[in-house]
């Protein structure tokens, strides 16, 4: 799995980061950013669930 | 007014519908009705206008994350909240009535006391502040009324130290908010509490112009305001939003949360007995979901025709997107009207979704986290002292929620 962010459609709504904390970050204004964009297995579940809950659809994942 | 369209010769179903009588907690039944009959369909609002009321969680969705929807309330085609939300527009300007790529610039000044990590950091003083607040009405007479004495005080508290607002105020902001979520004020009610509020809010960013705090207040007077990205009375605005969303809702939340609490005494034991947060944290997502305090609808208008489920939304037709009912899809919620708190709820659409869904989510949701995860643990014999049919519910609310909650322990 390949995960990419779009970080001018973030409104920063947070919900990625309690979900799937070792894939996703913000920086200091709470826009969304990236610490694993080729995230293990274990991760897989939750990052589809954060692509999923999104509102801005700031989160593409290219599976594999 | 209710009453007064539910004749009319076309027949069209009036919007807001009641609520069904001892069934406080969920959405009028005719919603119900609507979702699996008709769920793309018109509804007649207070000025006779004719908007489309949605009803489905894929839908609402769709809908909601689609950028030919507006949420400009100056065109023509919107339908509005109220008489009185009509007449406040232009003092209530601000991103939540505005469009890309304006919305985004100015709700980008705002996002960054709000990321994760900051909302984490404040979890300690919320804590305290719950703590303190326990300390009182335990220590006070009893009943207490929930309400004044611990609901509304919470997020008072917080969002003002946030906002870097003087908590000594809160008469004043809480009494005009008052006036701006009531759907039965009148324009002039409305108009003169927006114009109280921004009015202070101009004040307070003038003297955090002239001596910076560290709060969000003096973020914007100065980095926006100084350096002439935003004028003083826009970040007026804008202030008047966060301090209005920021307390009235949670509130809402906190008051409702613990009746529904109350009536549902497994559900109450099951969050007083959870060691995990997990479990709290997902208490919340279920009871944000369960009873969608936004009971007004999402309010939107077309500004191209939309194909949606072989119905054709026209340019300029309004939509009331209605999220309490949306929230109780069996499509996406099994049993939907059981509140369960060890169910999933994330899909829930309390806070909205699109572009425009609650900027202050994170902290709401932190907020509700402390509570619920102490109240009733502090308090454990906590009960409702009066009858469910004597109080009295938001049913004219933008918000819905109690008035008063009188409770004992």
């Amino acid at each position: 799995m390949r995960v990419e962010v779009d970080q001018p459609k973030c409104v920063a709504s947070g919900q990625c980061v309690l979900l799937a904390p070792a894939v996703f970050d913000q920086d200091d204004d709470g826009i969304v950013t990236l610490l694993d964009a080729d995230p293990g297995p274990e991760h897989h579940a939750d990052v589809r669930e954060s692509a999923a809950i999104c509102p801005a659809a700031a989160i593409r994942l290219v599976e594999k | 007014m209710t009453e007064t369209f539910s004749h009319t010769p076309d027949d069209l179903a009036a919007f807001p519908m009641p609520r069904a009588a001892g069934c406080p907690f969920d959405p009028p039944p005719a919603l119900r009705t609507r979702q699996s009959d008709a769920p793309l369909s018109r509804v007649r609002i207070w000025d006779g206008s004719t908007p489309w009321l949605i009803t489905r969680h894929d839908h609402m969705r769709t809908l909601l994350a689609d950028p030919r929807l507006s949420s400009d309330v100056t065109r023509p085609g919107y339908p509005h909240l109220s008489a009185g939300a009509k007449a406040g527009n232009d003092a209530r300007r601000s991103f939540i009535t505005l469009d890309d790529p304006e919305h985004a610039r100015l709700r980008r000044m705002v996002t960054a006391p709000f990321a994760i990590k900051r909302i984490e950091a404040l979890r300690p003083a919320v804590q305290k502040i719950v703590d303190d607040l326990i300390d009182d009405l335990l220590a006070g007479p009893k009943p207490a009324d929930l309400v004044q004495a611990f609901a509304l005080p919470v997020p008072s508290l917080v969002i003002c130290a946030l906002l870097g607002v003087p908590y000594e105020d809160h008469d004043l902001f809480q009494s005009n908010t008052k006036a701006i979520v009531h759907r039965a004020s009148t324009a002039d009610q409305v108009v003169t509490a927006l114009t109280t509020l921004t009015d202070y809010l101009d004040d307070l960013l003038a003297a955090k112009l002239a001596r910076p705090q560290d709060d969000l207040l003096s973020v914007l007077a100065t980095r926006q305001v100084a350096t002439g990205e935003l004028s003083r009375r826009d970040a007026a605005r804008t202030g008047v939003l966060l301090l209005v969303a920021g307390h009235e809702t949670t509130a809402n939340m906190i008051a409702l949360g613990t009746l529904a609490l109350l009536r549902n005494p497994d559900q109450l034991d099951l969050l007083r007995g959870a060691d995990d947060p997990r479990t709290t944290a997902s208490a919340v997502e279920e009871l944000l979901r369960y009873l969608n305090i936004t009971h007004s609808g999402r309010r939107r208008v077309a500004l191209a025709d939309i194909e949606i489920d072989g119905q054709t939304i026209r340019a300029g037709d309004g939509l009331v997107i209605a999220g309490d009912i949306a929230n109780r899809d069996p499509a996406v919620f099994p049993d939907p009207d059981r509140l369960d708190l060890t169910r999933d709820a994330r899909r829930h659409v309390a806070f909205g979704f699109g572009v425009h869904q609650c900027l202050g989510q994170p902290l709401a949701r932190m907020e509700l986290q402390v509570v619920y995860g102490t109240l009733y643990r502090r308090v454990p014999t906590l009960a409702l002292a009066t009858g469910l049919d004597e109080l009295e519910f938001k049913h004219d609310g933008v918000v819905y929620g109690v008035h008063e909650l009188p409770v004992t322990w």
